[in-house]
């Protein structure tokens, strides 16, 4: 009680720390948790909903899970209760299908060989202080045809049918495919939504407008069912190769609506700036309006090139297997059948595993490229 | 600029001399664009030909009127039996794919709109709560969704013998949701006359109430008169003609329900799945658009005197609503085209019954798959019109 009785001349009283209700880990709740009575009853409300979802799921897929077993009787018979627990042996059992489909087991080290190259690759184009870049990004543009290569052989490699293709490494090719090529494309759509010229304006607009219009599902139905009328008679190309195709031309027209957005962004004294400075058409898009179209359209592109990772589960309608696809033929098989959650999670894990660091990824390069201060 | 090259005498010849006119070469590109555009078109129409030719097959719609022998277990609209035509199976598709897109976009919007605001709370624990759902839903492939709900159903629910019972009415088994369903009596349309008339009689009754405000000021309680008249003049409607309406409840005969409405599984599956996954889009729509309304608007609300659900309905909803309006449009759109993946479960949408049965059983592919792109870009068509025309309305009026 000595302090309080201290007396001190106006303005010399020393600076007080805050009530302790006010910060620290007290205050923190009491203002983000317990500010109001609806506060602190859904506060309530979150806490039993966690209390009553995390434990259950917790001994499900980790305490209780089976790891080791033959089918999944012997799963349930290593239970306390049948059923009571996640079977995860069933997808160690199946975990060559669920990587390289149906791809001959002795020539997946071509396979294993791809998915370094596209580490490699991945690498040397997110990651702008590598030393040798340069030649790094060559290297990524030649990295699709090796792989191709690579993966279906000839010259000097044994061939391997797309058909035997499947899996994660299947996501990876439709994925990837279509990311890489679908973004090229798309800047021609959207450059030539925005032309001068009447005639190429009206194409663009009519081939991305089209495109926008139709579900996925329905243009790979028209590549898998009549591309081939509309080609020479006695030309039949790989269903793959066309599923790729539909793909990429799918998803550059959402590329294009992105970087229109983009280029609509770009105030006019930009292209002005560039018209007086002599840049022809090519030079002044090439060296002022994309890379600033493309800066502010990297959360779009972003999303678009996700929504396209996703998409590749599509295939699967059309009978090609992806992990989905090869989870649900794997259901079918009599030995392990009823498994289904363990497949739909272990499949939904690995998307959010790769939708999720694609979007953070672009959180951050979005941070890196502002230049606003 | 086109000037100045015609003036450069000399060396050139005079095709360089045109390509480095402005207007020429854009004329000549133009040229260049069509006439390749139109070659293309050309030799893919005679490929077309040809192979058609070269397997017998002729383009014709004819198909369209035999009979389709196959069944559609879910045809709430229009009857349907396998000895109906194609036609009338590729109408049900497509009345398919519109009741699955518009429950799905009601449903998505009332979601998303409610976690998008659970989304702003300052309870940091539901905040992180909703956002975990969000994260993890977003990034998983829709298709995955619709296979995993409609998996819980077929597999965790149990048969209709021990279907979950509420009320006696409402039974929720693995054959699907089964609710009494209203019957009405013939006299019933009075009914209907007498609901549009009153919603007719407000429509016009709140655009004078808007003119008088604005003309004199005077205030009248629209939305009570509005409520009262709508729901009185049913009400008396439903009493004066006797009250024409009874219930069918499912009742179990069988292994299986009979009467009542029954909401197939598929149906609940896709629903759900298309619902939830786009209103996690939406969510984010909507929390940006309302983050978008700089909080300066609010406080100056608070400094006119306005309440706070005033605020909110004056100030803020309408300012947000501009920002939502055009990327809500594009999802409700995604919804519509990713209900096509109805095919997967086995829900009979225009891509199951058109694109898919139909095109196996008469084998033709080019004839099909033109309903139904014509299907998903007229209906496409007409969500961006409507949300255009909306956008049109309450964007800000600059002068």
């Amino acid at each position: 009680m000595a302090e309080a009785t201290e007396t001190y001349k106006v303005g010399q009283h020393p600076d007080l720390p805050p009530p302790r209700s006010e910060v620290g880990v007290i205050g923190w709740v009491k203002y983000n948790l317990l500010s109001t009575p609806f506060n602190v009853i859904m506060t309530l409300l979150a806490i039993w909903f966690l209390w009553s979802i995390i434990p259950p799921i917790f001994e499900w897929a980790v305490l209780d899970s089976v790891w080791t077993a033959e089918s999944r009787k012997a799963c349930w018979a290593k239970m306390e209760v049948p059923e009571g627990a996640a079977c995860w042996a069933f997808i160690k059992d199946r975990i060559g299908l669920f990587i390289y489909g149906f791809y001959p087991a002795d020539l997946r080290w071509r396979v294993n060989l791809s998915f370094v190259l596209m580490v490699l690759a991945i690498v040397s184009v997110l990651y702008e202080n590598m030393p040798g870049r340069k030649f790094g990004l060559w290297y990524a543009v030649a990295f699709p045809f090796i792989t191709g290569w690579l993966l279906v052989g000839g010259l000097g490699l044994t061939h391997v049918d797309t058909d035997q293709f499947g899996g994660i490494m299947l996501t990876f090719i439709i994925g990837i495919t279509g990311i890489s090529f679908s973004l090229p494309i798309g800047i021609l759509l959207a450059l030539g939504r925005r032309s001068k010229l009447p005639v190429i304006r009206v194409l663009c607009v009519l081939i991305i407008e089209f495109i926008r219009g139709v579900p996925l599902i329905a243009l790979l139905f028209i590549a898998s069912t009549m591309l081939n009328y509309f080609l020479p008679p006695g030309t039949a190309f790989d269903l793959l190769l066309r599923v790729l195709i539909m793909v990429t031309v799918f998803s550059s027209a959402y590329i294009a609506e992105v970087i229109r957005g983009g280029l609509q962004g770009i105030p006019n004294g930009q292209y002005e700036a560039a018209d007086s400075l002599g840049l022809t058409y090519t030079k002044a898009h090439l060296l002022i309006i994309l890379p600033q179209a493309l800066k502010i359209s990297i959360p779009g592109i972003v999303n678009t090139f996700i929504g396209l990772y996703k998409d590749t589960t599509l295939v699967l309608i059309i009978g090609m297997l992806d992990p989905l696809g090869v989870g649900r033929a794997s259901l079918a098989d009599a030995v392990w059948a009823g498994l289904a959650r363990e497949v739909y999670i272990f499949v939904a894990v690995f998307f959010f595993i790769c939708c999720f660091s694609m979007s953070r990824y672009s959180l951050w390069l979005e941070k890196r490229l502002s230049t606003e201060n | 600029m086109a000037v100045i090259s015609e003036t450069i005498p000399g060396t050139r010849n005079s095709l360089t001399r045109l390509w480095n006119n402005q207007q020429a070469r854009s004329v000549i590109i133009q040229i260049l664009t069509v006439a390749i555009v139109f070659a293309l078109l050309a030799l893919i129409l005679r490929n077309v030909v040809n192979n058609l030719e070269a397997i017998g097959k002729e383009f014709s719609f004819k198909f369209l009127m035999y009979p389709a022998a196959y069944d559609i277990t879910f045809s709430p609209f229009i009857e349907y039996t396998s000895r109906s035509t194609h036609l009338r199976a590729a109408v049900v598709g497509i009345l398919n794919t519109l009741l699955v897109a518009v429950c799905g976009i009601v449903l998505a919007t009332v979601m998303g709109f409610l976690m998008g605001i659970l989304r702003l709370s300052k309870n940091w624990l539901i905040n992180r709560l909703v956002y975990c759902f969000l994260e993890f839903t977003r990034n998983v492939p829709v298709l995955l969704h619709i296979l995993f709900i409609h998996g819980i159903i077929v597999t965790q629910l149990r048969p209709p013998r021990q279907a979950m019972n509420f009320a006696d009415s409402f039974f929720l088994s693995n054959r699907g949701f089964f609710i009494p369903q209203p019957v009405w009596e013939p006299i019933a349309w009075i009914i209907a006359v007498v609901f549009i008339v009153s919603v007719t009689f407000v429509f016009f009754f709140r655009r004078w109430a808007k003119k008088v405000q604005d003309e004199t000021g005077r205030v009248y309680p629209v939305f009570w008169i509005s409520a009262g008249v709508i729901v009185g003049a049913t009400a008396v409607a439903f009493i004066a003609t006797g009250m024409p309406l009874s219930w069918s409840i499912p009742e179990l005969r069988g292994f299986n329900f009979k009467g009542g409405l029954a909401i197939k599984p598929e149906f609940i599956a896709l629903w759900l799945a298309l619902s939830y996954y786009t209103s996690c889009f939406i969510a984010e729509i909507v929390r940006a658009g309302i983050l978008a309304v700089s909080y300066g608007q609010t406080e100056a609300a608070a400094a006119l005197g306005l309440t706070r659900n005033r605020t909110l309905q004056l100030i803020v909803i309408p300012q947000a609503i501009r920002v939502i309006i055009p990327p809500l449009a594009s999802q409700y759109l995604n919804l519509t085209k990713n209900s096509s993946l109805a095919i997967a479960i086995g829900y009979m949408d225009v891509v199951a019954t058109v694109g898919g049965i139909t095109l196996m059983q008469t084998g033709k592919e080019m004839e099909t798959m033109i309903i139904v792109l014509l299907t998903y870009l007229v209906i496409s068509m007409v969500i961006s019109g409507f949300m255009n025309w909306f956008n049109k309305k309450t964007a800000l009026v600059e002068r």
